[in-house]
């Protein structure tokens, strides 16, 4: 018998909305690129007038034509949220919209964010709360956390652990990355400047169990 | 802090307090993550001309290759080149050790999407394209999906091996009581976040340089070397650091760098592999999945007198790390727990599938849960407390020495995290609060566990326990930092920085942190078994230590001190009453014709391991800790919460506590995902990897964080001369979440406390509402995919 190889099209994948990706399953296509489409887009304040292929993603064009590789590739699926950006000031995920779809709209990665020289709070946040390890989850998480921000939905902790579930982090910094959302959103007081920040908490706590340590060893167990 | 009482706390020169080390300070990219600014090498400009690179894989988990018609891929718009094995001028093999993986297969498959050939294109969608076009002919057997299938066909990877102590035949015949059982463990994917890449670019002569996200630079360029019939000093690899690694870019990073390489190679140009996540699922092996068939005997305490187990691992179609990783699952098989009479065997299976590698824990995460269940399977076989039982086995002086002969010394570090966790979690108080709760709730049970981590730290290949570092001072005083250890997220660059500043006594802004390459430091080790910050600080210590030496000498000289004398602290050089800027005693010793570069080397000292003997003293030291979970399960639906879980973690003395909390945590959560939702579901007929995405294959998200999370560092000092006394900490965090599977399934236990819970890994809400449906005597059909 003889068949297909899965190369770059792998089985039985769930239908995307891409259709980059649709179509590179399609055998019947040519592989000849279809005619540009004229589209401007306004990214992080600037105009950009760009000729784009209609099949192109938002994600792909801001990495490899405007060269902002801040937002990154995870899946390609719309599962993972590291390609988080914001379109007209909501979260999209960049890998799943069209460029030619934000024709005339504003764009804004991370690379936007800070102003002035000056990290926006949300970003200063993350770096005091230690909110990441490998780092690849954290334009997306940034994004994402000015995104739900900008759209009312942080509540609480609970709505923030929900609105920030769309965001993989594999190394599971999450714990931190929620202290940096809720001290951003006024959810939680930023932290006491006399205990520093939360590395120095981290140390603080070594104290109190050792103090605990010593004064109840050899109290518990059978 | 007294710091003259606690020389661990001194500074390097003695008489000061640390300034860097212990301190909590950010991850050494910290400001760039925040602004998207720091390149991973998708991120990297590609060089004009670069080549995108699609892989064709098979369609067949086992056969014979008939046919391999690739006209109409040659023939597809925007392809430059396709390669084959034909293609490749050295060995068509890009396996770690045993030469079992080919780069391309030949003549037979072995699972299904296993690489067949490689297309180059200008543009990555024709590349990709391109691959779906080729034609090829499979005859094709049944594969070998599951452990029965090995076992039936007699097929494994390595040999079978054993060891253990005493005679165990009499031991669990003598013993009061006896139990046996069969838990199964699944497999986990890395889904480091950063998938599989590399960019490799050609140069004179055949040199090849090739950035690769890897954790193993090393070994990727003497592959590339293999595969290209070059000597290794022809090829460069090069990383700056990997988007999550977990194991997964130890031994599998290596054959994308090679096909990128074996492209530049043949073309010119530069050509990059970047995996889809898909492909990355089906083309990259995971952590080994097991049925460990054990039997118990043990007293009315609990207290185990005889233990038997066969591991059986499903090692995938090569060997790949399989000798280590089943080696380590067989060396935390104990755990925590002394064995009086144990026998220990493993079968390393051959399965149709792609070949299991290292993942965090390095197997012995497998044999941790393991006796972990067997202490359930005890508690309530006795109707004593799980920790009850736990304690009876504990190791303790006396009762000290662990299956394979290497002494646990710090049995008293042991106990104190469990009874101090025991403590501060409430863990008896809660325990009475959750029988009263599930004495009145009919539906929604809760469950609690505490268990103990005890992880042995360094490669059990003993030749991996060595590391090397690369310091070049300049004459403004700036340091250039380099080691052989890769950075994944785990903290290494910056943990290294921070022991370099100390030596010096500078600010650790002066310390420029550099890519990890082959061209400075040779020979390395993986990044792996946690033991980079052991092995790779110790170098970078050393190759600073030498040159402060001879600085020192200079200043000495200049000063008219004894050179024992001068002391380095605050950016400054010390010598008698006179002072000066570290700089200009840079600046001074170029003039001076002192040597400012120094390759340090370290290697391990005291452990020794003879695997044909099984005897010796594989660990330099463990690493401790403790978990206590509790969870609240419906048990109509078989859904769960991880509601609260307080962690005491033994790091040593920390060298960032910050960084080493995070590596606790994240630990923890992966562990997690591993034992609760992430679920690999082979196809038994055809040996398809059915989840091979975000949308099928579930990993933590921030809602599954428990709501009521506690971690702290139990204060402790490594009694083996490591740096600074810290203790490795990469690893056995993982372990620290079989307390969360131990809490599912007492929660179940609560059904029944007549019956055991069979309840395997991982407990995905299907697993526990079949193990809540069992327990009430109506249990659901067997699942037709497994
Ligand atoms: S890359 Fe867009 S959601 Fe994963
Ligand atoms: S920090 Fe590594 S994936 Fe989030």
């Amino acid at each position: 018998m003889s068949e297909t190889t899965t190369g770059a099209g792998a089985p039985a994948r769930e239908p995307v909305r891409a259709p980059a990706r649709d179509s590179a399953r399609d055998d019947a296509s040519p592989g000849v690129p279809p005619a540009a489409h004229p589209v401007r887009l306004t990214v992080n304040g600037e105009a950009h007038d760009l000729a784009v292929d209609p099949r192109a993603t938002l994600l792909d064009t801001l990495r490899e034509r405007l060269r902002l590789t801040g937002a990154k590739k995870g899946c390609e699926h719309g599962s993972c949220g590291a390609c988080t950006v914001l379109v007209d000031g909501r979260r999209v995920v960049s890998c799943l919209a069209l460029a030619v779809a934000c024709d005339g709209r504003e764009v804004t990665t991370i690379e936007g964010l800070a102003a002035g020289g000056r990290l926006h709070p949300l970003q200063q946040a993350f770096l005091d709360a230690d909110a990441f390890q490998c780092g690849y989850c954290t334009p997306g998480q940034i994004m994402s956390g000015v995104g739900l921000m900008a759209e009312g939905r942080a509540r609480d902790d609970a709505s923030l652990r929900d609105e920030l579930s769309g965001n993989l982090c594999r190394c599971g910094a999450y714990p931190n990355i929620l202290a940096a959302l809720r001290r951003t959103t006024g959810i939680e007081p930023a932290p006491d400047a006399t205990r520093g920040d939360d590395r120095l908490r981290a140390a603080a706590g070594v104290d109190e169990i050792a103090r605990d340590a010593r004064d109840g060893a050899g109290q518990g167990g059978a | 802090m007294n710091i003259r009482h606690d020389p661990d706390d001194a500074s390097p020169d003695g008489g000061e307090p640390l300034r860097h080390v212990r301190k909590p300070l950010p991850h050494d990219s910290a400001r760039r993550h925040v602004q998207g600014a720091a390149d991973y090498i998708d991120d990297v400009r590609e060089p004009q001309g670069t080549l995108q690179v699609a892989i064709g894989m098979s369609p067949k988990a086992r056969g014979t290759i008939r046919g391999l018609d690739l006209a109409a891929v040659r023939a597809h718009p925007g392809v430059v080149r396709v390669l084959t094995a034909a293609d490749i001028p050295g060995a068509n093999d890009v396996s770690p050790a045993m030469g079992d993986d080919p780069m391309f297969a030949t003549d037979r498959v072995s699972f299904h999407g296993q690489a067949l050939f490689a297309v180059l294109a200008e543009t990555r969608d024709a590349a990709r394209r391109a691959a779906a076009k080729a034609v090829v002919e499979i005859a094709e057997e049944r594969p070998s999906v599951t452990v029965e299938d090995a076992l039936a066909r007699e097929e494994a990877v390595l040999p079978d091996y054993g060891f253990g102590r005493g005679e165990v035949e009499p031991a669990l015949v003598g013993a009061p009581h006896r139990l046996e059982g069969s838990l199964r463990i699944g497999g986990q994917e890395h889904f480091y976040l950063e998938g599989q890449a590399a960019l490799a670019t050609p140069g004179e002569e055949g040199d090849v340089h090739v950035l690769s996200s890897t954790q193993h630079p090393t070994e990727v360029q003497h592959v590339i070397a293999r595969v290209l019939g070059l000597p290794d000093a022809f090829v460069t690899c090069e990383v700056r650091r990997m988007g999550g690694g977990f194991g997964g870019k130890e031994s599998q990073a290596t054959q994308w760098a090679a096909i990128a390489a074996l492209g530049a190679h043949l073309t010119k140009r530069p050509c990059k592999v970047r995996l889809d996540r898909d492909d990355d699922f089906a083309l990259t092996g995971k952590r080994h999945d097991f049925r460990c068939d054990w039997r118990v005997g043990f007293d009315g305490e609990g207290a185990i007198a005889g233990f038997a187990v066969t591991h059986n691992a499903r090692c995938g179609y090569s060997a790949d790390l399989s000798q280590g990783v089943v080696d380590r699952t067989m060396f935390h098989t104990d755990n925590s727990y002394y064995f009086p009479a144990v026998r220990i065997d493993t079968r390393r299976l051959l399965t149709n599938t792609v070949s299991n590698t290292a993942f965090r824990g390095f197997g012995g995460p497998q044999g941790m849960l393991m006796i972990e269940h067997v202490m359930d399977r005890i508690a309530w076989a006795t109707g004593r407390d799980p920790l009850d039982v736990r304690y009876a086995n504990l190791y303790r002086p006396g009762r000290d020495v662990t299956p394979y002969g290497q002494t646990v010394e710090e049995t008293d570090t042991l106990r104190a995290i469990v009874e101090t966790l025991e403590r501060t979690s409430g863990y008896r108080t809660r325990r009475a609060a959750i029988a009263a709760f599930n004495g009145r709730s009919k539906t929604l049970k809760k469950g609690i566990s505490l268990t103990p981590v005890k992880f042995g730290i360094s490669f059990t290949l003993m030749h991996l326990n060595q590391a090397g570092a690369l310091v070049h001072v300049y004459q403004d005083g700036s340091v250039h930092l380099n080691h052989g250890g890769t950075e994944m997220g785990q903290g290494l660059y910056q943990k290294i920085a921070q022991v370099v500043a100390e030596e010096f006594g500078i600010a650790i802004e002066r310390v420029r942190i550099t890519a990890t390459s082959t061209g400075k430091v040779p020979n390395t080790a993986p990044t792996a078994a946690s033991s980079g910050t052991d092995l790779n600080g110790m170098a970078a210590r050393i190759a600073a230590g030498k040159i402060k030496a001879r600085m020192a000498a200079r200043a000495a000289a200049r000063f008219g001190v004894a050179a024992e004398e001068v002391t380095f602290r605050d950016d400054r050089v010390f010598a008698g009453n006179e002072s000066l800027p570290f700089g200009e005693l840079a600046k001074d010793c170029v003039l001076h014709r002192v040597h400012l570069s120094e390759a340090g080397f370290y290697k391990t000292p005291t452990i020794s391991w003879d695997r044909a003997a099984a005897k010796g003293r594989p660990f330099l030291y463990f690493a401790f800790g403790a978990a206590c979970s509790e969870v609240l399960v419906d048990t109509l639906t078989g859904e769960y919460k991880v509601t609260r879980v307080d962690i005491l973690h033994d790091v040593g003395r920390s060298i960032n506590p910050a960084i080493d909390i995070g590596q606790i945590e994240g630990g923890f959560v992966q562990g997690m995902g591993w034992l609760t939702t992430e679920e690999l579901v082979y196809d038994a007929e055809t040996g398809r990897l059915r989840t091979h995405a975000p949308s099928t294959y579930k990993i933590p998200v921030a809602s599954d964080v428990p709501e009521d999370f506690r971690v702290a560092l139990f204060p402790n000092a490594n009694r083996e001369e490591t740096i600074y006394r810290s203790k490795a900490v990469g690893e056995p965090p993982i372990m620290l979440a079989n307390s969360v599977f131990c809490a599912l399934a007492d929660a179940v236990h609560a059904l029944d406390p007549g019956k055991p819970v069979p309840l395997d890994a991982p407990a995905t809400p299907e697993a526990v509402l079949r193990a809540c449906q069992a327990l009430r005597g109506r249990p659901l059909p067997e699942r037709a995919i497994g």
